[in-house]
């Protein structure tokens, strides 16, 4: 199974950080498919809160009637910025640390 | 947050005709403003024209009052009242049931049951089969297993009070035990059907409750105490002889299958209807597999699959009602509601008049398809959905209203509560997703192209899948173009019929989606509003129709995939589902064959090098979401032009499953030829023509650049030519 390596897979990390969006290598596939396969109880998504222009990041509940839980605090302009935001997330969930790029944590 | 919702008695409606609305408030509102728009654009993206919504002075514009109107949940059928019922006094009661959520609390099999009282065959608290006779549970305390065939049966004797409760499992399996049976005595005097009522996979009342969740076969009551082995004996598929002067109703579920009557077969006639569609053309416990068609073996197919979350008709009443003027143009328009928060669009579609063109284009409304994605609510269920789609799911208002309301039924995607596929969808409750600002792959999707029509002033008259589907060729011929939105993917027997029939009349089709022409659907041949899918063999599929279960239940028409009934998309209209992907969208390069002077029209203006559609406002490119290829292995005409073809996709852009055989890696876009859209173009015998785009993101692209754009151009220019009454050679 899919095991990430806080060190070795750091460059996975840059790599979608360039492009969040679009082609990935095999091995950031894999994480993805990883990151994006997590139980529906927790899963994050993103609630539309100005079509297109702004979103707010949730939490499914994955039971019908059980409203999801809103971050009023963390609201992305950009699909982009929302896609790497909830990458390092998710690293942190699976890693248990806060991902480093360049020498300190990452913005 | 949404609050209000509504839905319309019918979908198109024709100058002269009323429409009626019905609303409900779902927060308390105890009034909201309705006023009518004609919808243009139902998008507004950065990129795009904005939200087009113009108002249109109607007689309902202004305060309405506003009060709930609830959706009565759940599938069963009720028995014609009669006094045969209510002299019943000693009674057994008997069935075959393929229980599926056994353990989910108390759901009733058969019974009388009216205010509380009565008698009735039901799964109890422990999920065991039992006779309630009022407040009294007389369970075998054995409970069943889930998706296994039983026979259960109970009688009670009305002057002894004798109770008898038999299970027994159609497959015995060593070590588990759930047969179970039980003779005791209970309340002597009762009475099985007090006021005459009687149903079956629920138990009656306002709203009917304890909705059963499996199948129910050959439903059996008999006016005396039978043994257990009499009872069992009723569940034959013909009761013997000698049992049949002891039967007061035996229904058989394999008669009229398409209908919502349910048959009694004894001279009682004691025959019911079907309440919200539970599922018909079921295969029952007899089934064999030697045929699969429920209409070659009825003995076979006699089973009813009843959800607790079936809904057909909310039966919502009127809030007001709109008669149509005879000068309003054709066109997508809403009841437009405003009650606190956001405003909800009651969508509906403006025809011609009657037996007249007032354009010479056509814009079909996939209709079918908005109905197949109907209150489509996948995201919080999957945990998949995320991969499929390459990207955070976006959740928008409906999501949410769904999410707080599970009485507004499900999609043709969705699963019952109890894991069975949703094969019928129904207009007649609100479709909260067929509205502004939800996803570009259906009604949104297809706004833009009405937005391009009217900023370049094309006129177009709007007719939709269900116009067509009833009234055949003769509703298009007078057009020189049908124009196809993003994503016409359900297609009934008689739309495909009449579209071939149009071209073959010298009609000229533009299919500018993907994914088209995909499913074969069936609407009901008497019930207004409602469409069946079976998802068969093969195609992506949400669900899966269980093993024997491929023919739909409203024609018998054999479901599933057009392309495996040897009438493919690419026949029809030259390219056919090929990949799909979420994440991103590309653009198109022209292929040498747009340079055949054929197809120099199309191209006018565009140059040699141009990349096609490298934007736009669904994932940044034309090509984009799902994608269709030319195949001649598939019936692609062999004179059809491929003028240009998709590249750089993603790996998230995967082949279809149809079209492999086996499991390998190399199914995404980096890898796979397959994986493409192929713009194609070809004449048609009687000098017309077929466009396709093959993408349904290409329509996305159509507004960058106030319209001013290589996906815009080509698309003028093949309208252009098409609407040139010059015919092709």
């Amino acid at each position: 199974m899919v095991r990430i390596d806080p060190v070795a897979d750091l460059r996975l990390a840059r790599e979608f950080r360039a492009n969040p969006i679009g082609k990935h290598s095999p091995d950031l596939q894999r994480l993805l498919r990883f990151f994006r396969g997590e139980p529906i109880e927790g899963k994050y998504a993103l609630l539309c809160t100005k079509p297109n222009r702004e979103w707010k990041l949730v939490e499914l509940s994955g039971e019908v009637g059980k409203p999801f839980s809103v971050h009023e605090d963390r609201v992305f302009t950009s699909l982009k910025q929302a896609e790497w935001e909830v990458f390092k997330l998710r690293w942190k969930r699976y890693t248990g640390r806060d991902l480093f790029l360049d020498g300190g944590p990452v913005r | 947050m949404k609050s209000l919702a509504g839905y319309t008695d019918r979908i198109s409606v024709a100058p002269g005709e009323r429409i009626a609305f019905k609303v409900s408030a779902e927060n308390g509102a105890t009034s909201y403003k309705a006023s009518l728009v004609r919808l243009f654009s139902t998008d507004d993206h950065p990129d795009g024209p904005g939200l087009g919504e113009r108002p249109v002075r109607a007689p309902f514009d202004g305060r309405h009052p506003a009060r709930r109107q609830a959706i009565p949940m759940g599938s069963c059928v009720t028995v014609l009242r009669s006094p045969k019922l209510e002299k019943l006094r000693s009674v057994t009661l008997a069935a075959v049931i393929w229980p599926t959520t056994p353990r989910r609390g108390r759901q009733a099999i058969l019974g009388g049951w009216s205010g509380g009282r009565g008698i009735a065959l039901e799964i109890d608290e422990i999920g065991a089969a039992s006779l309630r006779i009022d407040g009294n549970v007389f369970s075998t305390g054995k409970p069943l297993l889930v998706r296994e065939w039983y026979r259960v049966a109970a009688s009670y004797d009305h002057k002894t009070g004798i109770v008898e409760v038999i299970q027994e499992h159609l497959v015995a399996y060593p070590r588990i035990d759930d047969a179970g049976g039980l003779r005791v005595a209970g309340p002597i005097g009762r009475s099985p059907a007090p006021r005459g009522t009687f149903s079956i996979g629920a138990n009656a009342g306002t709203p009917f409750a304890q909705h059963f969740n499996g199948k129910i076969g050959r439903p059996r009551v008999a006016k005396r105490v039978l043994t257990p082995a009499e009872a069992m004996a009723t569940l034959a598929y013909r009761v013997p002889k000698e049992l049949r002067s002891a039967m007061l109703a035996a229904w058989d579920f394999a008669l009229d299958t398409p209908s919502q009557r349910i048959v009694d077969t004894t001279a009682n006639k004691l025959d019911g209807a079907t309440i919200n569609l539970p599922a018909r053309g079921m295969k029952g416990h007899a089934w064999t597999g030697r045929v699969h068609d429920w209409r070659a073996a009825p003995d076979e197919y006699d089973a009813i699959h009843f959800h607790d979350d079936d809904v057909y008709d909310a039966g919502w009443s009127t809030d007001f009602e709109y008669m149509v003027p005879l000068d309003l143009p054709s066109g997508v328009y809403a009841a437009k509601l405003e009650g606190g928060a956001d405003p909800e669009h009651v969508v509906f579609f403006v025809r011609p008049p009657r037996g007249r063109a007032t354009a010479d284009v056509c814009y079909l409304a996939a209709t079918a398809t908005y109905m197949a994605y109907a209150n489509f609510r996948v995201m919080n269920r999957s945990w998949e959905y995320e991969a499929f789609q390459g990207a955070l799911l976006q959740i928008g208002p409906e999501d949410l209203f769904l999410n707080d309301h599970p009485d507004y039924g499900d999609s043709l995607y969705g699963s019952h509560s109890d894991g069975s596929g949703v094969c019928y969808s129904s207009r007649l409750r609100p479709i909260v997703n067929m509205r502004p600002h939800t996803p570009l792959w259906a009604f949104s999707g297809d706004n833009t192209l009405l937005a391009w029509m009217d900023a370049l002033g094309y006129r177009a008259d709007t007719l939709t899948d269900e116009d067509l589907d009833a009234e055949g060729v003769d509703l298009i011929a007078a057009y020189k173009v049908v124009v196809t939105g993003c994503h016409p993917e359900y297609w009934s027997l008689p739309m495909w019929d009449a579209m071939q029939a149009y071209l073959d009349r010298s009609g000229c089709l533009m299919y500018l989606g993907g994914n088209g022409f995909y499913w074969r659907v069936a609407y009901h041949p008497t019930l207004p509003g409602v469409i069946e899918v079976r998802r068969a063999e093969d195609g992506t599929r949400a669900w899966a129709a269980e093993p024997g279960e491929y023919y739909m239940s409203f024609t018998g028409e054999y479901g599933g995939l057009w392309r495996r009934q040897d009438r493919t998309p690419n026949q029809l209209v030259g390219v056919g589902m090929t990949a799909q992907g979420f994440d991103c969208g590309s653009y198109y390069r022209r292929a040498k064959a747009s340079f055949d002077p054929r197809v120099a029209f199309i191209f006018e203006g565009i140059g040699a090098d141009e990349l096609i559609g490298n934007f736009g406002t669904a994932g940044g490119g034309a090509a984009g979401q799902e994608l269709d290829r030319y195949d001649r292995a598939l019936g692609s005409p062999p004179h059809a032009l491929v003028v240009a073809t998709s590249e750089e996709h993603t790996d998230n852009m995967l082949l279809v499953n149809e079209d492999f055989r086996g499991t390998y890696l190399a199914l995404g876009g980096t890898e796979n030829k397959l994986v493409r859209a192929d713009m194609t173009f070809f004449e048609t015998p009687a000098g017309g023509a077929v466009f396709s785009t093959g993408s349904i993101s290409w329509i996305a692209s159509l507004p960058n650049a106030a319209f001013d754009n290589n996906v815009a151009r080509i698309t003028r220019n093949v309208l252009d030519r098409f609407l040139d009454p010059t015919p092709f050679r």
